[in-house]
């Protein structure tokens, strides 16, 4: 349009989605929530060795009233349910949710009367990471792949997804 | 150890035990429910024996196998001599019916968690628990899981979550 | 305002940071202190007993690992020991020494986790980081043993899933010699630190007698002085040919344990040293046909293993009628397995004897009248796994 080179340098033009999901992408704070196995591993991923801050995701909130991304790493358990599903809707819009392991995508090895069958039956669940326990590696890949969802969202589109339900 | 620990029963409770068994080195007694408490009471202040240490009570399920018929739930108590280094095993065998034992709780503080534990999973009552409610499986749970009759992969419990959908239905996909 | 004396309810947990997992621990609390610590467990109840008791044998193994998932060589060893008990099987020397070599170093990682996350309930964050960098390396191992890093499931019942890596001798001395050089800071950082001593001395403090009333085991019994570890009193898996000490306590307090936990690492690096120098040469599984699975390369290419690898793998083998326990001394305290066996491929009863969860019953003696901080304090210092409390 030619209309940045009238405009002064420290000037952008981009549209509000853009640069909204752009934010939103860098600063995800994950609710330091862990189940079972698959959290030693999460705590692995947040530590020294593989370092998730440089992804910019490293504030583990203890309140899930500060927390916009939810890793539930391990296993369901029927007594645990009511608690999960009141974690998540205390967490504030917009809000996203990993299922890490295969316990918590589909009751993995345990299918047994006292383990949900898949956390999505209860909250909707944005990225599946698989494995028992999945490495670190992979957990980061998904976290990526989130980001990746976080940065096509349109603000009317989550807006219009505040009141969604489980499926 | 192993012959002054048979002596000592025979000799005390020569009434209460019913049946001795060794199996891969491992003593076990059977002795009848109701002289649990004295059996235990009487092995913890012996100054020779010193049977200190409770490691675990558990429960074994014998539905649908030949020794059912001697009783259906056998409840096993693990003691531990510190001094002689020395590990053997009570039973109690009890009927299916309404399965009832004396409580430890008197003798060892640590049995409060485990006999909770044998009364959720097994529904055996310990007569004069101080506490004995459900503890690790939900409230909403029926049952008790890990008797024999208790199916593995059975929804069971109703939570405001699964009302639309509810466990009979699903059970049966 | 009434001069009535009114206790608060306070809710921790079964989301808290500092509660390790999912437990819940219900505080009635008289302005800063406690008066009662109800712990309330079965968040992460899995029904792992229930389902080893639907499965042959030999599958039962990975369930094993998900129990206490810090520790979770210490699991297999446990149970395949009690399944080899109960079906009379010897294993050869070298998978003895192989098992200790790697249990110990179990030991290591499981107690650098707690060192971490007990430092980082009490205030101490930088801990964490470097107890799991040194922790990758234990895992490294695994995962070039058993080729996962966490749930390995390499030892098997008669031996191991497969024979030890071509480095696994360079990568154990390597794993002993940083860990030694790391206790140091280790040290410094915490053992002399004046915050952490007044956080942990004279808090959450136990007596013998109490500790052996609640059937205590592991660290929080010999905190207060009494002599109990399973390696020493009934030893298992070669235990007898090894040299180290037992490390006690005095006052059993939080502090104590911290000591001994400390000093625990160092005896099981000592001993994973002996088992390295002394590793025997041999197979790498017990041979006894029908029961324990034939070695891999046999199975590529002779019949009879084939057919006999066949055979376990879909109908297992039958165990006789009877019952065994076999203990050991797990990370935590005295692990058991009680395994009765009714004639068929599948057991009648699989029960674990956790000792996470017997040490947890302590919880309400060991903050009662301490102040609220302090039962962060105690929970830590059980060192408990939610995974082996609730199964």
């Amino acid at each position: 349009m030619g209309l940045e080179e009238k405009i002064p340098d420290s000037i952008i033009l981009t549209s509000l989605d853009k640069m909204v999901n752009w934010a939103r992408k860098r600063s995800m704070w994950p609710l330091g929530f862990g189940l079972a196995c698959c959290a030693i591993e999460m705590i692995s991923t947040f530590a020294a060795h593989f370092d998730l801050a440089r992804y910019g995701m490293e504030v583990m909130r203890a309140s899930p009233r500060q927390a916009d991304l939810m890793i539930v790493a391990g296993r369901v358990s029927m007594k645990m349910v009511p608690v999960i599903k009141t974690l998540y809707e205390q967490m504030p819009n917009p809000k996203w949710v990993i299922s890490m392991g295969a316990c918590a995508s589909c009751g993995g090895v345990f299918n047994n009367y006292a383990i949900l069958q898949g956390v999505d039956r209860i909250i909707p669940v944005d990225i599946y990471v698989p494995g028992c326990p999945p490495r670190p590696e992979q957990l980061m890949d998904g976290i990526l792949k989130l980001q990746e969802i976080v940065e096509k969202d349109s603000l009317k589109k989550v807006h219009e997804e505040w009141g969604r339900k489980a499926v | 150890m192993r012959t002054e620990l048979s002596e000592f029963l025979k000799s005390k409770f020569a009434d209460s035990l019913t049946e001795q068994e060794l199996f891969r080195d491992q003593q076990s007694f059977v002795v009848k429910p109701d002289s649990i408490v004295s059996v235990c009471e009487a092995l913890l202040n012996d100054e020779n024996l010193e049977v200190k240490f409770l490691a675990d009570i558990t429960c074994v399920d014998w539905l649908g196998h030949e020794q059912e018929k001697q009783g259906r739930f056998e409840v096993v108590y693990n003691l531990y001599s510190y001094k002689h280094s020395y590990r053997f095993f009570l039973k109690v065998r009890l009927d299916g019916e309404s399965p009832c034992v004396r409580t430890l709780t008197g003798l060892w503080k640590g049995a409060n968690w485990l006999e909770r534990e044998v009364f959720d999973l097994f529904g055996i009552k310990f007569e004069g628990h101080p506490n004995l409610t459900k503890i690790v499986t939900p409230d909403e749970l029926e049952g008790h899981p890990l008797r024999k009759d208790f199916p593995l992969t059975w929804e069971q419990p109703v939570f405001s979550w699964n009302k639309d959908d509810p466990p009979e239905v699903r059970n049966e996909r | 305002m009434s001069a009535e004396k009114k206790t608060v309810t306070l809710n921790m947990g079964p989301q808290h940071p500092s509660t390790h997992g999912v437990l819940r621990v219900k505080l009635e609390l008289d302005g800063e202190r406690v008066v009662t610590a109800e712990p309330i467990i079965g968040y992460l109840h899995t029904g792992i007993e229930k389902t080893m008791e639907s499965m042959l044998y030999y599958k039962a193994i990975p369930a094993t690992d998900r129990m206490d998932y810090l520790a979770p060589m210490s699991n297999n060893l446990g149970y395949c020991l009690a399944v080899e008990k109960l079906m009379d099987i010897e294993v050869p020397e070298k998978v003895k020494w192989a098992r200790v070599c790697l249990v110990e170093l179990t030991r290591v990682a499981s107690h650098l986790v707690w060192l971490g996350t007990h430092s980082i309930d009490l205030g101490a964050m930088s801990m964490l980081m470097y107890a799991f960098r040194e922790r990758e390396l234990i895992i490294d191992l695994y995962e070039a043993c058993g080729g996962q890093r966490m749930m390995t499931s390499y030892i098997r019942i008669g031996g191991l899933a497969s024979d030890l890596p071509a480095d696994f001798e360079k990568k154990v001395r390597n794993i002993i010699k940083t860990i030694r050089e790391k206790m140091k800071d280790y040290d410094k950082l915490l053992t002399e630190n004046p915050i952490f001593i007044m956080r942990t001395k004279g808090v959450a403090v136990i007596s013998a007698e109490d500790a052996i009333n609640y059937c205590l085991s592991g660290p929080m019994l010999r905190g207060c002085g009494v002599n109990y570890d399973v390696r020493k009193a009934n030893p298992y898996s070669g235990y007898e040919n090894f040299d180290f000490d037992v490390p006690l306590g005095k006052n059993g307090d939080a502090y104590d344990r911290y000591l001994i936990r400390m000093e625990e690492m160092r005896q099981s690096l000592k001993i994973a040293e002996q088992a390295i120098d002394g590793m025997p040469e041999g197979p790498y599984r017990a041979h006894v046909p029908g029961v324990v699975l034939p070695p891999k390369e046999d199975v590529l290419y002779k019949m009879e293993s084939m057919i006999f690898h066949f055979k376990i793998i879909t109908d297992g083998f039958e165990a006789p009628v009877g019952s065994v326990y076999q203990a050991i001394e797990s990370p935590k305290g005295e692990l058991g397995f009680y395994i009765t066996g009714d004639g068929t491929n599948i057991p009648r009863r699989v029960r674990v004897r956790p000792p996470s969860f017997v040490n947890l019953g302590a919880l309400p003696i060991l903050t009662e009248g301490h102040l609220l901080a302090d039962v962060v304090c105690a929970i830590g210092s059980i060192d408990i796994v939610l995974g082996e409390v609730d199964r």
